[in-house]
């Protein structure tokens, strides 16, 4: 139960943080993952330290995650495996996939020192500078959904992602305002082009702009920018209601005041039923189950939760996490770990010592999930989706790759159970949790243990045991979270 | 979109079990599928294209009335003649090689295909194209279906899908379609080396071909896992491959070079899935430089590679290039340079078997609301084929497939006659 919980509400669990929460009840694990907000933030001053994973920077660079993407994707490695609020990288990587942004749109317009910042700025980089998008996700993790529908559309990253800046009074353009409706609120079949069309009005003037020295693409950054010039006045009517009193027009208003017009339509999305239905829905098969058709019962709960909590998030996964579902074993590993999963599962078990996070960027591209790198505004092709004859090889190759690195550790905690193949199996099973084997499949490890006759050597130990480990990490009923 | 994709998982997962050929049986497949077989290269252009600017209406007066900043010129145009209701066309001026082919009847457009009541969500659209029904988006593939259609056992490698996730189109119910990137990393590591590597892969290999009935996501996991470990060495082979021309060194270009190598290497394959992105072009499209004239430039340096390198081999008469986007695009240039999501929109086919020529007619681009060429208020291009005639054109005449089953209905009828 407590390895199900911290692998579904963070990444997993290290030996280390297994004892760490030795003990204490359940109920308090959940409420203290969940009121996250009084841990301890101090992850970073770690990185770099030997007890922790490295990381890897380019020769004769600093590490520099605000103004390297490379950098950036190592940082934010880092705070999953070692952050004590995992549940706030866990729903800033939801909030990622839900808002969905690629950097390298970003960095093919404004180099990559801004376009890095833009992804994952953190403040105290540079006096004065924004959250990057994904610093805005994790401060709006568990808060506010129209604060954050708000923030996202007045951040820069999505701005230019979609194409705000050039949606303007004569000639609007659609990106955006279709994208908001289609995936980020209400989702399709809420709407028609009608909308479509008035919800590009809505935001036409959304703009940006380089604050400080537009020379120095290390402090200079980009920021919000509204111009009034470009905002359509006029009356914007929808087909459904933008007000509580069942209104459905956002009335003509002065130019300077026209930033109002998407407060308006961006309350009127999330308070809207489908937009509660769909977040429920979506965060159920983040936190529950995927394998199966959601329980409409503790679905409709989560969107009640939404509905009468002024659209705290919070609300919703308190509703969600102190249910009989979220605990019920017949929900363990009934989701396709993301490759983030992945990866951060299996370095907190197999072990981290010696190993640089950069290890892992190239393996989790090939396994289809870069961070900061989604395919498309639609975010990453979940669930079986990850799944692939090449995402297979290379989660496979990934395994081989961390068992490897930490052969001799992987062989000094596997001697205490060094007298039979199945002694050893049995703690190896234990030590990377899955979904479970058959026998047909326990039977082929133990052959492989015994390849040849079977000595429990530390020489054989320091072969069979990261073979084993390989296997079992590579295997299929690893896949699951 | 995901969990559709679990709902067909789940419908599949019997066959799993059986529909992969044991490793002993596959080279025998392979060898009676074998190089006579023909075979279908799918190229999805990404994000939608604009098709106005890939075969262009350029005398067509509200083309650049329409399009102030980004109409192709007149001049600029590569004419390839006339349509049937006397437009003259014209390709995009970066399509060198796909006038040559095009010159040498080897290339049919067909204008205004698409659908009633067209889609402009990428990924609606997208799914509609792949399974060939506007109603159920969410189920198999028109591939896959094909695939499905097939004797089994199937040999794993009968289609090849050169992207990581696996498409709609090629979503089956009892073939997994491996997804090969690339060849030359298509291979098995292990933290040992020699004789103790060998082991690890023999139990790998083991405990992967346990496909458990009643488990349907880890059979299905499994199943893929099984399809790489058999695969394998084979698709080994086809990273040895060296074309005698130069590909463009791009995604598309590599994805290419793989196909071509696959059937140089007479692996069997008969579907493979191959696509390049870019397309959504909201923004400053541009005319003789910019974000299209880059799109064109990626489409026509690969596929004329390609192209010239099965000429070359003499692989053209097995091959059938199909090319398609997920919707067209709005007709009036946006306030960026760029077009908005539209509806109706070229297919392009290619190959050595391909009657050439233009099929169907181009849109009348006057702004009038009864225009019936136009529809959304003459914003949009309205359909005239049925993108799934297409479809059952190249199932009944090329892959010799029974398209009224692939498809689920009948679209033999308004078929463009490219073969």
């Amino acid at each position: 139960m407590l390895e199900h919980i911290l692998r579904r509400m963070g990444f997993g669990a290290s030996p280390a943080d297994l004892a760490s929460w030795a003990g204490v009840s359940i109920d308090t694990v959940i409420d203290r993952l969940l009121n996250y907000e009084s841990a301890s933030t101090d992850h970073d001053s770690k990185i770099g330290n030997p007890a922790y994973v490295g990381i890897t920077t380019a020769s004769g660079t600093p590490f520099s995650p605000n103004t390297l993407i490379n950098d950036a994707r190592q940082r934010w490695l880092f705070r999953m495996i070692h952050s004590q609020r995992p549940l706030e990288e866990k729903m800033a990587l939801f909030w990622h996939n839900h808002f969905a942004t690629a950097y390298s749109k970003l960095a093919g317009a404004i180099g990559q020192e801004r376009a890095t910042r833009l992804m994952d700025n953190d403040p105290n980089s540079l006096p004065g500078s924004p959250a990057g998008q994904i610093q805005v996700l994790r401060e709006f993790a568990t808060g506010s959904f129209p604060g954050m529908l708000l923030a996202m559309a007045k951040h820069p990253a999505m701005v230019y992602w979609l194409d705000s800046q050039l949606n303007i009074r004569t000639r609007p353009q659609e990106n955006f305002g279709r994208e908001i409706m289609e995936l980020f609120s209400l989702g399709i079949g809420n709407y028609n082009e009608a909308d479509v069309y008035a919800a590009a009005r809505v935001f036409t003037g959304y703009n940006w702009q380089v604050t400080g020295d537009r020379a120095d693409v290390q402090n200079s950054y980009y920021t919000f920018l509204y111009r009034s010039a470009d905002h359509d006045t006029n009356a914007k009517t929808f087909t459904f209601a933008i007000y509580p009193n069942g209104g459905k027009t956002i009335p003509a208003r002065a130019a300077a005041a026209g930033e109002q017009d998407a407060l308006d339509l961006i309350l009127a999305l999330a308070r809207h039923p489908a937009t509660a239905q769909r977040l429920a829905t979506k965060l159920y098969k983040f936190f529950v189950n995927e394998t199966s058709e959601p329980d409409a019962a503790l679905v409709n709960a989560m969107a009640q939760s939404y509905l009468a909590n002024n659209y705290n998030i919070k609300a919703v996964l308190r509703t969600l996490f102190q249910s009989s579902q979220f605990r019920n074993p017949a929900n363990f590993f009934q989701r396709y770990s993301w490759p983030a999963e992945l990866t951060v599962r299996s370095i907190k078990e197999m072990g981290f010592s010696g190993l640089s996070v950069n290890t892992a960027l190239t393996p989790m591209s090939n396994m289809g999930q870069q961070l900061y790198e989604p395919p498309d505004v639609n975010g990453w092709e979940l669930g079986a989706g990850l799944i692939s004859t090449s995402s297979m090889l290379t989660r496979m190759n990934f395994a081989a790759t961390l068992a490897a690195n930490q052969r001799f550790n992987l062989a000094r905690d596997a001697q205490p159970y060094r007298a039979t193949p199945e002694r050893l199996l049995e703690y190896m099973l234990a030590r990377f949790p899955s979904i479970g084997f058959t026998s047909t499949a326990t039977r082929a490890m133990t052959d492989y243990l015994r390849s040849t006759a079977w000595t429990g050597t530390d020489a054989q130990l320091q072969t069979r045991v990261p073979g084993l480990a390989r296997l079992i990490v590579g295997s299929g009923e690893y896949q699951f979270n | 979109m995901s969990f559709s994709r679990r709902q067909f998982v789940k419908g599949g997962v019997t066959a799993f079990t059986f529909g992969f050929a044991a490793p002993q049986a596959i080279c025998d497949i392979a060898f009676a599928q074998g190089s006579a077989a023909r075979n279908l290269v799918v190229v999805y252009l990404s994000g939608g294209n604009d098709s106005l600017s890939t075969i262009v209406p350029y005398l067509d007066p509200n083309y650049t009335v329409r399009r102030p900043t980004i109409a192709i010129p007149a001049a600029n145009v590569l004419q390839i003649g006339t349509d049937s209701s006397g437009v003259a066309l014209g390709l995009h001026p970066r399509l060198t090689g796909l006038k040559s082919i095009f010159d040498a009847g080897r290339l049919a457009v067909i204008q205004r295909t698409g659908y009633a009541n067209q889609s402009r969500s990428h990924f609606t659209g997208f799914d509609i194209w792949g399974t060939a029904s506007t109603s159920n988006t969410s189920g198999t593939g028109w591939l896959g279906r094909y695939l499905d259609s097939q004797q089994m056992p199937v040999d794993p490698l009968i289609a090849w899908n050169t992207q990581r996730e696996t498409p709609r189109p090629l979503m089956a119910r009892l073939v997994g379609v491996p997804a090969i990137t690339n060849p030359a990393t298509y291979a098995f590591s292990s933290p040992n080396t020699g004789v103790e590597a060998t082991y690890e892969r023999t139990a790998q290999t083991k405990i992967s071909s346990h496909i458990p009935v009643d488990r349907p996501h880890l059979a299905f996991v499994n199943s893929q896992t099984q399809a790489a470990m058999n695969t394998l060495d084979r698709v080994a082979t086809v990273a040895t491959y060296r074309p005698a021309n130069t590909y463009p060194n791009n995604g598309f270009g590599q994805a290419l070079t793989a196909v071509a190598g696959a059937m140089n290497k007479r692996i069997g394959t008969k579907v493979f899935w191959v696509q390049t992105g870019g397309f959504d072009t909201h923004a400053t499209q541009g005319v003789n430089q910019g974000a299209y004239f880059n799109l064109m430039a990626t489409l026509n340096d690969g596929l004329k590679a390609f192209y010239d390198d099965l000429s070359a081999q003499g692989m053209l008469s097995n091959t059938l290039v199909l090319v398609y986007s997920e919707f067209g695009r709005r007709i009036t240039e946006n306030g960026s340079s760029g077009t908005d999501h539209g509806a109706g929109a070229n297919m392009m086919v290619l190959g050595g078997g391909v009657r050439g020529g233009i099929f169907g007619t181009a849109p009348n681009l006057n702004t009038d609301p009864a225009n019936p060429t136009l529809e959304n208020s003459a914003g949009d291009v309205k359909y005239e084929t049925d993108f799934r005639s297409v479809y059952a054109k190249i199932l009944d005449s090329w892959l010799g497939a029974n398209s009224v089953s692939v498809l689920g209905g009948d679209y033999r009828t308004g078929a463009p006659n490219i073969l």
